[in-house]
């Protein structure tokens, strides 16, 4: 039956590792500047998996984390999707074992979905249309990566490690979702081809022609259809395939920086990937209030970005200190790295 | 190393920490049992075992087996969780010079290994200090 009432999500969750490297680390190994690179990226550190931890791992922590938030019993949830570009089978399903750890099986529709970073929006976008339509109670969608940049790459000073999970559903809507918006062309600016072990970018193409016009525009049809401004929000989160460009992307729209501010996970986080605009996500729901707005523009290469305007309901507040909070986990309980340490972690290092 | 017929049928008590728990006893058993040892009963009901509890002893491995070379020196723990369920569990997250008996830790999903570089990848539980 058709949901006819308020539908969005009913639980937020998120994991991120322990292990940090800094942008100084790995800029003294290849001989760049480590302060040219950290104003360039505006990025300080990064996550980096655990030798034991990958998509599938982050994945059944943030769920449970979301799982806990809103009390829900596993076996309602209907549609389990998890967006990633680095799954850890080439073929099996990583939401297979997920929904085994949450209990969630067998009565559960599975996918894993790739679109560069933006494949965890995606799952939001098709759980939020099944509830909507009714064939499900409860989707949960999963943004996730333990991404991987060449050695002294742009991108190893950015790939970084985290999850983020939310629970669709139309019963205690914490954010519920008022508008999407979808803008997509074909954009050559980042791919890994088949059994390649590192992604393959085009340099200063991945920005005005791929990420700024796609968030940008996505952005832009996003107010036109929900009839809104910048200055209506209290909180916006753009994609971060580093620090500074979402920042760009939001001031050049009308957005503040401390609308930004919440949700710019970037500058100690790194880029997550399929994770990263998710994360942002979940750090403005831990401390959102009711009648609070939400902006979100997330952004794959290939390429694409998925839009959301989110309204904050009276749910949110018994929902938020229920477990670890995003921003607790990202500056609390750190582990710095050598760079010998995180190459042994990230398998850079033949034997 | 598992094949993946036993890893399969293993999957409960390594993803959900299922054991069971005899209905005329109350003791909790894990890995379940078919039989309860002491009553001789069969009388079980399924229970998810608690996901907290400290340390009771430890040991620090330097020498691996092949699965586990590139962890060394890492810690395998009897962890007693807060429902008195005394289970066998390496430490991730931490420096073994930095754990002792007493140390609060929680279950964490973790990948445990994989079996070569074509063969199945094995999840489980580990501990961290919490």
């Amino acid at each position: 039956m058709k949901n006819n009432g308020k539908v969005g999500i009913v639980g937020h969750g998120s994991y991120i590792p322990r292990n940090r490297i800094t942008i100084e680390e790995i800029a003294k190994v290849w001989g760049a500047d480590p302060k040219s690179m950290e104003k360039g990226l505006m990025l300080r550190e990064k996550s980096v998996p655990g030798p034991d931890e990958d998509v599938i791992t982050m994945s059944v922590e943030a769920a449970r984390n979301a799982i806990k938030r809103c009390g829900i019993n596993p076996k309602d949830i209907g549609a389990i999707y998890i967006g990633s570009e680095s799954h850890p089978y080439a073929v099996k399903p990583s939401g297979t074992v997920v929904a085994e750890a949450i209990n969630a099986t067998p009565e559960i529709h599975c996918a894993d979905f790739e679109f560069a970073c933006k494949a965890g929006s995606e799952g939001m976008y098709v759980c939020l249309e099944q509830v909507r339509s009714g064939s499900i109670k409860y989707g949960l969608a999963i943004g996730a990566d333990t991404s991987q940049g060449c050695p002294s790459d742009a991108l190893e000073y950015s790939a970084s490690a985290g999850a983020a999970a939310f629970i669709l559903g139309g019963e205690k809507v914490v954010a519920e979702v008022l508008e999407t918006y979808a803008y997509m062309t074909d954009t050559p600016d980042f791919w890994r081809r088949e059994h390649q072990f590192y992604p393959s970018h085009a340099g200063r193409f991945t920005g005005e022609p791929a990420f700024f016009k796609h968030v940008n525009a996505c952005a832009k049809g996003l107010l036109k259809k929900s009839g809104t401004k910048p200055e209506d929000y209290a909180f916006a989160v753009f994609h971060q395939p580093n620090g500074k460009f979402p920042q760009r992307a939001g001031l050049s729209l009308g957005f503040t920086k401390e609308q930004m501010d919440t949700g710019w996970l970037a500058p100690t986080l790194g880029n997550t990937y399929s994770g990263a605009s998710p994360m942002g996500l979940t750090a403005i729901l831990d401390i959102a209030k009711p009648g609070d707005l939400i902006f979100m523009v997330s952004y794959g290469s290939g390429a694409g970005s998925d839009g959301f305007v989110f309204k904050i309901t009276d749910h949110i507040v018994e929902t938020q200190k229920k477990t670890v909070q995003t921003r607790a986990m990202l500056d609390g309980n750190k582990k710095y790295l050598s760079y010998g340490e995180y190459a042994k972690y990230r398998g850079k290092i033949k034997r | 190393m598992s094949t993946p017929a036993r890893y399969w049928r293993e999957i409960p008590q390594r993803y959900r920490y299922e054991g069971n728990k005899c209905k005329e006893t109350g003791e909790i058993f894990f890995p379940p049992r078919l039989v309860n040892p002491s009553t001789k009963s069969s009388n079980f009901e399924k229970v998810n075992l608690e996901t907290e509890g400290k340390i009771i002893t430890y040991t620090v491995i330097h020498v691996a087996p092949a699965h586990f070379r590139d962890l060394v020196p890492y810690a395998v723990a009897i962890v007693e969780l807060n429902d008195g369920v005394r289970i066998t569990s390496m430490i991730a997250d931490c420096d073994p010079d930095d754990l002792k008996a007493g140390t609060k830790v929680r279950i964490e999903f973790r990948k445990i290994y994989e079996v070569g570089d074509a063969g199945i990848i094995c999840y489980g539980y580990k501990c961290v200090p919490t």
